[in-house]
């Protein structure tokens, strides 16, 4: 089943439109890739699916799971399913990382009807997850991100997705400040979030990332709209032509 | 002399609050004289106000109007009031010492359980012997009411060497409604002790109460001292605190100060270093919310050479609510080497919050390290998204980083019991904001 559908989204930021009527179907399990050049309304698409305020939706709608996520709070959208991980993920000095999961997560689950996690039940899933994800424990302590590279970042990022376990990810730009070495941990990270029940959205200016993290659709956006749609070799076309042409077209 | 008699808001004449009160004044012929004349003083300046440099900020006489008349000493009802009110603050761990209504409570106080190091009087039984626990070097109006009208205290003396295990905490009971209290304190520390001084003003059921506490604090050299104090008054009380602290030599004090209530309160603290090579940590947190008016006032007097002083103060003011905090830093022409700073940043969680910061730096000696920072804003809404994004509601997301914000200020508590219980009072006041 449709888990999102975009239809004819048009976004101001101020007064400039960024998004002109775009359209986007996502079925549970599938990975889309959406790629474009800079100032494509690639982010916008992504923030404005989170909620990030700042942007007006002037017409269409955007449904998760049949309910229509613009009426949500962040938070609400994030307790049905909906995770971004952020291209820059912020800093927040003096909140410890550890208390800051275990209340993201509890207030999910709360929001959910769901009983929150006892301490125990909390320290023994994260511990296996960040394992997973080779996340030292004395990461875990720090303040949210502070003094964290731009691999911890990512990684911090991934862990998170796979503590809230969400049904739609949305990746922003995912590789950016990544050397290969992060990139792969990170993305080995996501591979491993893949299931049925789960849909990736993974947004990027590189073909890159894609290697690492293989599509089943790629959509190309110029100008606030998907201007092409294919499968993962439209990406691997992209490499050899650039996005030149589709600038053009639209 | 022709003297007007000066009139309150009410019409009470200033003077009758002395007549009226001195039958309770505990001292001999000579102490009531000396309290008579801090009145006088006191008659002619009036509750400070505006055009007072030191109080432009808090101005008494519209904030507060007028003193109230003396609290009642405490009758078997209230003290049981206190006693419960004393189970709800009280620290685990410490040696409690009640002040009800303004009257030292040796029922409710751990008297027995204090270290023999510690010997303790109220200030009642000692002001005909010590005639100097009613004077101070300041000419502050507040401070010579305090004088004219203190009815009790604790003098504490802590020997020198002594290693406290247990903090001393003062508990401060307010439970007659629309009366003062008026308390005087001394705590000395001796060479090389070290002890851990908590104050807790808090009130059993009383509203509309006026406190006005002054405290000697006198901390020999090489010691090592935290004093935590925790103004968490009822919401329609006024409290104003006065603090004197001098440090000897090769002493550390950390000293913190919390204030979470009352209408309108003011903590003022005179601290001096008296020795060389010591160190200060002062750090102050103001939680204000409605129409609270919240000032912190410190003068920090480097007095001598190789002194350290950090003030760290962090305010979150929401609703219509005031935060004043005032810093000096003095340091006097021989006071070379002084390593002397303050922080203040304040947060402001509504369009009418207020924040006023006021740093001073007087500087008289020229090889010193000085400096001090102010900012004022609102929450970082990148930081809110975030947290939001991750599934925590608004108020929630705020309270996490709300907490963070102080947190910078309560982590320098070392003590981990004494940090929860301060971070356990800072949440309380969170979620009734929520």
């Amino acid at each position: 089943m449709a888990l999102l559908e975009v239809k004819d989204l048009k976004v101001r930021v101020e007064e400039r439109e960024i998004l002109h009527g775009l359209s986007l179907t996502v079925n549970e399990g599938e990975v889309h890739a959406i790629m474009g050049p800079n100032g494509s309304g690639k982010s916008t698409l992504s923030h404005v699916i989170a909620g990030k305020p700042g942007y007006e939706v002037t017409d269409g709608q955007i449904l998760f799971k049949g309910e229509d996520l613009l009426e949500m709070e962040p938070d609400e959208r994030a307790a049905k399913g909906v995770f971004l991980a952020f291209q820059y993920p912020v800093e927040i000095p003096g909140v410890a990382t550890m208390t800051f999961l275990r209340t993201a997560l509890n207030a999910q689950r709360k929001a959910r009807g769901e009983s929150e996690y006892s301490t125990p039940d909390f320290l023994k899933k994260v511990r296996e997850v960040s394992k997973s994800l080779n996340i030292p424990q004395d990461m875990l302590k720090r303040g949210v991100n502070v003094g964290f590279s731009g691999g911890e970042k990512k990684r911090n990022e991934v862990l998170q997705m796979a503590l809230f376990e969400p049904s739609l990810c949305i990746l922003d730009e995912m590789d950016s400040g990544l050397d290969i070495d992060a990139l792969r941990i990170a993305a080995d990270g996501v591979n491993a979030l893949r299931s049925p029940g789960r849909a990736m959205v993974v947004i990027t200016h590189y073909q890159r990332l894609l290697n690492y993290i293989v599509p089943d659709f790629v959509h190309v956006m110029s100008k606030g709209r998907v201007v092409k749609s294919g499968g993962k070799d439209l990406a691997l076309e992209l490499e050899a032509s650039g996005y030149t042409q589709f600038e053009d077209a639209a | 002399m022709n003297v007007a008699v000066a009139k309150t808001g009410s019409g009470r004449a200033v003077s009758d609050l002395f007549a009226s009160a001195e039958g309770r004044l505990p001292g001999s012929p000579d102490v009531i004289a000396a309290r008579r004349e801090a009145f006088e003083s006191y008659e002619r300046l009036g509750l400070p106000h505006r055009r007072i440099e030191e109080w432009k900020y808090t101005d008494l006489r519209a904030l507060v109007g007028e003193v109230l008349p003396l609290a009642a000493a405490p009758d078997a009802a209230a003290l049981k009031r206190a006693a419960d009110a004393v189970k709800a603050h009280a620290i685990a761990g410490a040696c409690k010492l009640v002040l009800v209504d303004g009257v030292f409570a040796a029922d409710l106080s751990d008297v027995k359980a204090l270290a023999s190091e510690v010997s303790l009087k109220a200030l009642r039984e000692m002001l005909d012997k010590d005639a100097g626990l009613l004077k101070t070097a300041s000419t502050d109006a507040v401070i010579a009411l305090n004088a004219a009208l203190a009815t009790d205290g604790v003098v504490l003396s802590i020997a020198d060497g002594a290693q406290l295990s247990a903090p001393v905490q003062i508990i401060h009971v307010a439970t007659a409604a629309s009366a003062s209290a008026f308390t005087r304190s001394r705590v000395a520390v001796g060479k090389g002790a070290r002890a851990t001084i908590i104050e807790s003003f808090v009130a059993a059921g009383a509203k509309a109460y006026q406190v006005n506490d002054a405290v000697i604090v006198a901390i020999g050299d090489d010691a090592d001292v935290a004093h935590i104090r925790l103004m968490d008054d009822a919401p329609d009380a006024v409290n104003v605190t006065s603090q004197f602290v001098t440090v000897g030599a090769n002493t550390k004090l950390n000293f913190f100060n919390m204030t979470t209530g009352a209408a309108v309160s003011r903590l003022q603290g005179f601290i001096t270093f008296s020795g060389e090579g010591s160190e200060l940590a002062v750090n102050g947190v103001n939680l204000l919310k409605k129409t609270e008016h919240g000032d912190t006032t410190l003068v920090v007097d480097h007095a001598v050479p190789n002194c350290v002083s950090r003030e760290t103060f962090r305010a979150v003011i929401d609703d219509r609510a005031h935060s004043v905090f005032q810093g000096r830093i003095i340091v006097r022409p021989d006071a070379q080497k002084t390593d002397g700073k303050m922080m203040t940043r304040a947060l402001l969680l509504s369009d009418e919050a207020e924040a006023d910061n006021k740093p001073e730096l007087e500087i008289f000696a020229d090889d010193v390290s000085c400096g001090h920072g102010a900012t004022a804003g609102a929450l970082d809404d990148s930081l809110l998204f975030y947290l939001k994004a991750r599934g925590l509601p608004e108020k929630q997301a705020q309270a996490l980083l709300i907490q963070a914000f102080v947190g910078e200020a309560i982590e320098q508590i070392a003590d981990d019991g004494l940090r929860e219980h301060v971070i356990g009072i800072a949440e309380r006041w969170l979620e009734q904001r929520s």
